[in-house]
C-alpha cells in the first residue's frame, strides 16, 4: 500500500515503515531504549530525506517512552527534581542543537557530521556495554557472587559548586552536573533524531552516581520531554516533520514496544544488554563501512 | 510602419508557409493526493500542414516533445575521498536548473539536429541550460553538470526516450511521460516540436499544473504556515499513541 508522503515529497510502503518502526519498538521495548539510533538510519536508507528521517524519528522515541514513563512514575521510579535539571538542560540543548544543525547543514557536512558521531558514540558505547554484560555472564557461569559495585559519583561531579539534595536518588550535588549531561543528550537529540536513553542510563550510573532503581525512569522522563521539544525545534526551523510518515512508525512501534517488554519480563537481562550491546555495534560497523566506502551517489543536491 | 506591419501579418494571415502543431495533455491539472506514485501524462496532437498537404519530399518529419518542471535555484554538492572518508568537498550553486526534464522524440535526438539546435531549444539532457551562479573553470563546471544529470537520472527526475512519439500517418502524434511520485510541485510545461531536415519548423506549449490537493495539501501547508501548531500536534499525536498503547496493553 503506497503513502504519499507530503513533507518527504515521495511515497512510501506504509507496511514497511509500520514494521520498521515495528521492529524497532520491538527493540525498544525489549531493551528500555528509544530506538531512535536505529529508526533514523534505516529511513535513511529507505530512501527518506536525512533531515526529514532525524526529524520525524524523534516524536517516535516520544511515543515509545510514555507508556514507559507513566509505568515508572507509578511505582516511584522517577526523580522528579533530577528528571527536571536534566530536562532544563535538554531544552537548552535542543536550542544549541537547533542553530549547530543549520550551520553543519549550511556548511553541508551534516551528513558528515551524523555518521561520524554515530560511529564513535554507538563504537563505544556498545563496546563497554559488550564487556560489562559479558563480566555479568561469566560470573553468573562460574556461580561467583558479583562484586558489589561502590557506588559513587566521579570526582570531577563532585567538585561542581551549589550542592543541593536528590531525596530519590540518593545524592546531594550540584546541579550543574545533570544540567550538563541533559545539554550534551539534548544536542545529540537534535543532530541524531535519537533519545539518548543509552548515553543517560550509564553516565546517570557511572558519572551521578545515582541509585539504579530510579534511573530508567527518570531517563524516560528526560527522553519524553526533551524529544517532544525536538520535535517543536525542528518543527519550527527545518520544517521537517512529516506527521504521516511520524504517524506510521508511531503506529508500529507502540505496538512492537509492548509485545518487546513482555518478551523481556522472561530473559534474564544480562543476555539481554549483550544482545543490545552485538546490535549497537552491527549499527556502528554499519556506518563506519559506509563512510570509506564511495558512496552510491558522489552528488548530492539542496534546494537554496 | 503600417506597411511593415502588414508584411509581418502576411504570412500569419495567409497561414500558408509553415505547418502548424496543436498540441494538448491528457491532464492539465495533476493533483497529488494520499495515494499519488506518480502520473502517466499522454501527450498527442496534430500536424497541420498548408493547405492540408502533406510535403511531397521523402525527408522524414519528427516530433520531440519536452516535459520541463519548474527551475530551482539548487546547491550541488560533490564528495571527495579526504583522509580516509567521503565527504562533500566542493559545491557549485545554480540560479535554474529544471526540477524535472524529459524529452520524448521519434527518433534519437541527436540524429534530428545539429548541437548548435540543440543549445538553443534545449534539447536533450547534455544540451540543458544550467546556469551556474559561480565563475568555475570549464572543465569543474562539466564534470558538475554531469554530475548532476546523472543524479536526476538515476531518480527518474531526468530522461530520454528517443523512440517513445508515434507519428500516425503523418499528422497525429502521441507520446506518454512518466511523472515519477518525487516530482515538486508547480508549474511543468510541455512543449511540442516539429523537426525536419534539421531544422525546428514550429514550436507549441502547453502547461500543466501539479499540485498537492487535500489532506497533502492542508499538512504541506500548516508545516509551513502554522509550524508551532503543527509541531504541537506532532508531539500530542505520539503522546497519544504511546499512552493508548500502554492502555490497550494493560487490560491483556
Amino acid at each position: 500500500m503506497d503513502i504519499y508522503l507530503p513533507i518527504a515529497n515521495l511515497s512510501v510502503n506504509a507496511l514497511v515503515i509500520v514494521l520498521l518502526g515495528g521492529g524497532v519498538g520491538l527493540l525498544s521495548g525489549m531493551f528500555g531504549v528509544g530506538g531512535g539510533f536505529l529508526t533514523t538510519p534505516l529511513l535513511i536508507v529507505y530512501g527518506i530525506p536525512p533531515t526529514v528521517a532525524a526529524a520525524s524519528a524523534a516524536s517516535q522515541v516520544t511515543g515509545a517512552s510514555v507508556s514507559g514513563v507513566f509505568a515508572h512514575i507509578r511505582r516511584g521510579g522517577v526523580d522528579t527534581k533530577m528528571g527536571g535539571v536534566l530536562v532544563a538542560g535538554g531544552l537548552l540543548g535542543s536550542i544549541f542543537g537547533g542553530w549547530l544543525f543549520r550551520l553543519l547543514q549550511a556548511s553541508g557536512q551534516i551528513d558528515t557530521v551524523i555518521a561520524i558521531v554515530y560511529v564513535l558514540m554507538l563504537g563505544s558505547i556498545g563496546s563497554l556495554m559488550a564487556h560489562e554484560s559479558w563480566t555479568a555472564i561469566r560470573a553468573t557461569r562460574s556461580g561467583a557472587p558479583p562484586r558489589p559495585r561502590k557506588r559513587r559519583h566521579h570526582p570531577l561531579v563532585a567538585a561542581l559548586p551549589l550542592r543541593t539534595r536528590f531525596y530519590r536518588s540518593g545524592l546531594y550535588i550540584s546541579p550543574l552536573a545533570p544540567l550538563l549531561l541533559g545539554f550534551f543528550v539534548g544536542i545529540l537529540t537534535i543532530l541524531l533524531g535519537i533519545g539518548g536513553g543509552f548515553i543517560l542510563v550509564p553516565a546517570m550510573l557511572y558519572l551521578l552516581g545515582m541509585t539504579t532503581q530510579v534511573v530508567v525512569g527518570t531517563s524516560l522522563f528526560q527522553t519524553l520531554f526533551v524529544t517532544a521539544m525536538a520535535t517543536m525545534v525542528h518543527a519550527t526551523t527545518t520544517k521537517a516533520v512529516d506527521i504521516v510518515l511520524a504517524a506510521l512508525l508511531l503506529l508500529g512501534s507502540v505496538a512492537g514496544a509492548q509485545i518487546g517488554a513482555r518478551f523481556a519480563a522472561r530473559v534474564k537481562p544480562e543476555y539481554l544488554r549483550l544482545a543490545l550491546a552485538v546490535i549497537v555495534l552491527l549499527v556502528a560497523f554499519r556506518i563506519g563501512l559506509g563512510l570509506g566506502w564511495r558512496p552510491d551517489e558522489i552528488y548530492s543536491v539542496e534546494l537554496s | 510602419m503600417k506597411r511593415l506591419l502588414a508584411l509581418l501579418l502576411v504570412p500569419l494571415l495567409m497561414g500558408q508557409s509553415k505547418p502548424v502543431l496543436v498540441p494538448d495533455v491528457s491532464q492539465r491539472d495533476i493533483e497529488i493526493a494520499y495515494s499519488f506514485t506518480g502520473a502517466e501524462l499522454l501527450l498527442f496532437g496534430a500536424i497541420l500542414y498548408p493547405g492540408g498537404r502533406l510535403p511531397d519530399d521523402d525527408k522524414p518529419t519528427d516530433i520531440v516533445v519536452v516535459v520541463k518542471g519548474p527551475v530551482q535555484s539548487i546547491l550541488l554538492r560533490e564528495k571527495q575521498k579526504v583522509a580516509g572518508i567521503w565527504v562533500n568537498a566542493s559545491r557549485l550553486r545554480y540560479r535554474s536548473a529544471p526540477s524535472f526534464y524529459a524529452i520524448a522524440s521519434s527518433r534519437p535526438i541527436s540524429q534530428l539536429v545539429n548541437d548548435r539546435t540543440r543549445a538553443i531549444y534545449e534539447l536533450g539532457l547534455d544540451s540543458l541550460q544550467l546556469s551556474p551562479a559561480s565563475s568555475a573553470p570549464t572543465e569543474e563546471q562539466e564534470r558538475f553538470a554531469r554530475g548532476l544529470v546523472e543524479l536526476k537520472r538515476r531518480s527518474g527526475l531526468y530522461f530520454e526516450a528517443p523512440g517513445a512519439v508515434e507519428i500516425t500517418d503523418g499528422v497525429l502524434y502521441r507520446a506518454r511521460v512518466t511523472i515519477p511520485a518525487r516530482v515538486p510541485v508547480g508549474r511543468f510545461t510541455a512543449e511540442t516540436f516539429l523537426i525536419r531536415d534539421g531544422r525546428v519548423l514550429a514550436a507549441a506549449t502547453r502547461d500543466i499544473d501539479i499540485r498537492k490537493s487535500g489532506f497533502e495539501r492542508f499538512v504541506a501547508r500548516s508545516a509551513e504556515r502554522w509550524s508551532f501548531v503543527y509541531g504541537l500536534s506532532a508531539v500530542a499525536l505520539s503522546v497519544l499513541f504511546g499512552w493508548g498503547a500502554g492502555q490497550i496493553a494493560r487490560r491483556f
